[in-house]
């Protein structure tokens, strides 16, 4: 029999593709339906954030981080001052650590509801999705009810944060997450164990732990590669270091390890472990001022700095120069998902043209922060 | 260990006088020559004792200390002067932190690409030469990430201008 003629043939996904979670353009190259390689185009979103900062006082950035990440904004105000407070060595009283952390840990449920629930819907299980977002709905109510903002809040600001909480904050946080532990078993009942779900999930897009050190993967991606790492334990900042907490890594229960199930699993796992730390943190939360600490002018010393913090998505990095003035010289936003997004093509060479969308989902990306 | 360990073990195997630390806030710079950076690179890496595994952040600067021109629109540039590439390692086994800076020349800022030693470089450097105009050589597929390949100008340079058409749309507002 002759030989039939193969070619590979361009395939374009994007600009505009529901499950690229906003605008990513992948141009993949296929040999069948199998990938040969894949080149993300990236940029559509960028806002130049990096040069606005330039020209703004440290204080009017603040709202201006919040719109990189828009799932997670309160862990990027929470990166920004504290690497600016580290600049200018501002104590904030210990309310207000407590606060950053019930708030940051709130906003890594919310951030994870919508990273499983998006990626369900990527593989084609469309109705956890929508208990996702009733459950976030109940975080965003308490946001709301803090600081009046439901996406973008701008909350936290150079030492200390805008509002105090709200009197009966934290008998709704607490009810939440009684309520939410039941939530996380409806999850799993519906999504994590479901054999569909596992068949489209498990052994795909197998992510080996040197390699992703070596791209630099940080937070989920990596500890779904089984990999123990977790700034909040492994480099601590703020008060992380007074909660009883587990890192949560993946174990290839399903498969292998570092396959699309344990990257996925590991941030239902990682929502747990954020419940136990706020319930700690609304027991031991302290009286006092939120606003004392806060400058009446934000103006570091010259020098530079690189802070990090373990945002829900993996690393959040900002290195600021400052020149003495009241604006940055430079600020560079070292986002997780731009980091990410990297590994796509070597995760999913060799894999079927379906496996791109679940590792794409796997991943977690915003385009907002990868664009900034 | 401390940044001044670090050194120590560096001045091992590289000529210390090329190397300057420059005291800081966060924590001290080095500041390294250009020609010598991948293969300080690749031993920090690979020594034992060091092993930095991850490029934590890289980041372009403009630092805009060269001669200042007033031109007659208003807008400055700069003539002469530094562009520099800002490195943040970390050893995920040792726990420890290193930054490193190189000073390029602004009128022909080339540096080694160390893509090849921590995979993660590849995006950061390209958005560096995408914001900066900074050459990496070496690196396998070094074009404009963020911006349209066609843009014209560095924008995150302190005295870019924005240019005045694009594909025939006006660009300042």
């Amino acid at each position: 029999m002759a030989e039939l003629k193969t070619d590979q043939i361009v395939l374009n996904m994007g600009p505009q593709h529901p499950s690229t979670h906003g605008v990513l353009r992948l141009e993949v190259v296929l040999d069948g339906e199998v990938v040969v390689d894949v080149t993300p185009h990236i940029g559509y979103l960028h806002r130049c954030f990096e040069k606005h900062a330039e020209a703004m006082t440290y204080p009017q950035v603040i709202p201006y981080t919040d719109r990189m990440d828009y799932l997670s904004s309160m862990y990027n105000n929470f990166g920004y001052v504290e690497a600016v407070e580290r600049l200018m060595n501002i104590e904030v009283p210990e309310r207000v650590k407590y606060i950053r952390v019930i708030m940051g840990e709130l906003q890594r449920i919310a951030n994870h509801l919508v990273a499983v629930g998006t990626f369900g819907i990527d593989i084609g299980a469309f109705t956890p999705f929508l208990y996702c977002f009733r459950d976030r709905e109940r975080i965003l109510d308490l946001f709301e009810m803090t600081c009046g903002a439901r996406l973008l809040y701008n909350y936290m600001w150079v030492g200390g944060v805008s509002h105090d909480l709200p009197p009966n904050f934290i008998p709704k946080a607490k009810e939440f997450l009684k309520d939410f532990k039941k939530s996380i078993k409806e999850l799993n009942d519906l999504l994590s164990y479901n054999k569909i779900f596992i068949e489209r999930t498990a052994n795909i897009g197998i992510l080996p732990a040197d390699t992703a050190i070596n791209y630099g993967c940080s937070g989920p991606v990596l500890r779904g590669s089984g990999v123990e790492w977790d700034l909040r334990k492994n480099d601590p900042y703020s008060i992380y270091d007074r909660f009883e907490w587990e890192v949560v890594t993946g174990k290839g229960e399903m498969g292998t390890v570092g396959d699309c199930w344990d990257r996925y699993m590991v941030r239902v796992r990682e929502m747990e472990q954020s419940c136990r730390i706020v319930e700690q943190a609304l027991e031991q939360i302290p009286d006092g001022d939120v606003t004392s600490a806060i400058p009446k002018r934000v103006k570091p010393p010259a020098g530079e700095i690189y802070f990090r913090v373990e945002s829900p998505k993996g690393e959040l990095g900002y290195h600021i120069i400052s020149d003495g003035s009241l604006n940055p010289f430079r600020v560079k936003v070292r986002a997780p998902s731009f980091v990410n997004l990297q590994i796509l093509p070597v995760i999913s060479r060799g894999y079927l043209v379906a496996d791109i969308i679940a590792n794409l989902g796997s991943l977690d990306i915003v385009l907002g922060e990868i664009d900034r | 260990m401390t940044v001044q360990e670090i050194f120590e073990i560096i001045k091992e195997k590289f000529n210390q006088e090329q190397f300057e630390l420059k005291p800081n806030i966060g924590g001290e710079i080095l500041i390294v020559p250009a020609k010598i950076l991948r293969e300080l690179c690749f031993f920090l890496r690979d020594d034992e004792r060091l092993s930095f595994d991850t490029l934590m952040n890289l980041s372009g600067v403009d630092l805009a200390d060269g001669e200042k021109k007033k031109l007659e629109d208003g807008t400055i540039e700069i003539v002469g002067g530094h562009l520099a590439t800002v490195y943040h390692l970390y050893s995920m086994k040792h726990n420890h932190k290193l930054t490193l800076k190189v000073l390029l020349p602004r009128e022909n800022p080339v540096v080694p690409s160390i893509e090849r030693v921590w995979r993660a470089a590849d995006w950061h450097e390209r958005e560096a030469y995408d914001m900066f105009g900074i050459i990496f050589e070496g690196h396998h597929n070094l074009k404009r990430i963020l911006l349209p390949d066609d843009w014209e100008g560095y924008p995150l340079r302190k005295d870019y201008k924005v240019q005045e058409f694009y594909q025939g749309m006006k660009v300042p507002y």
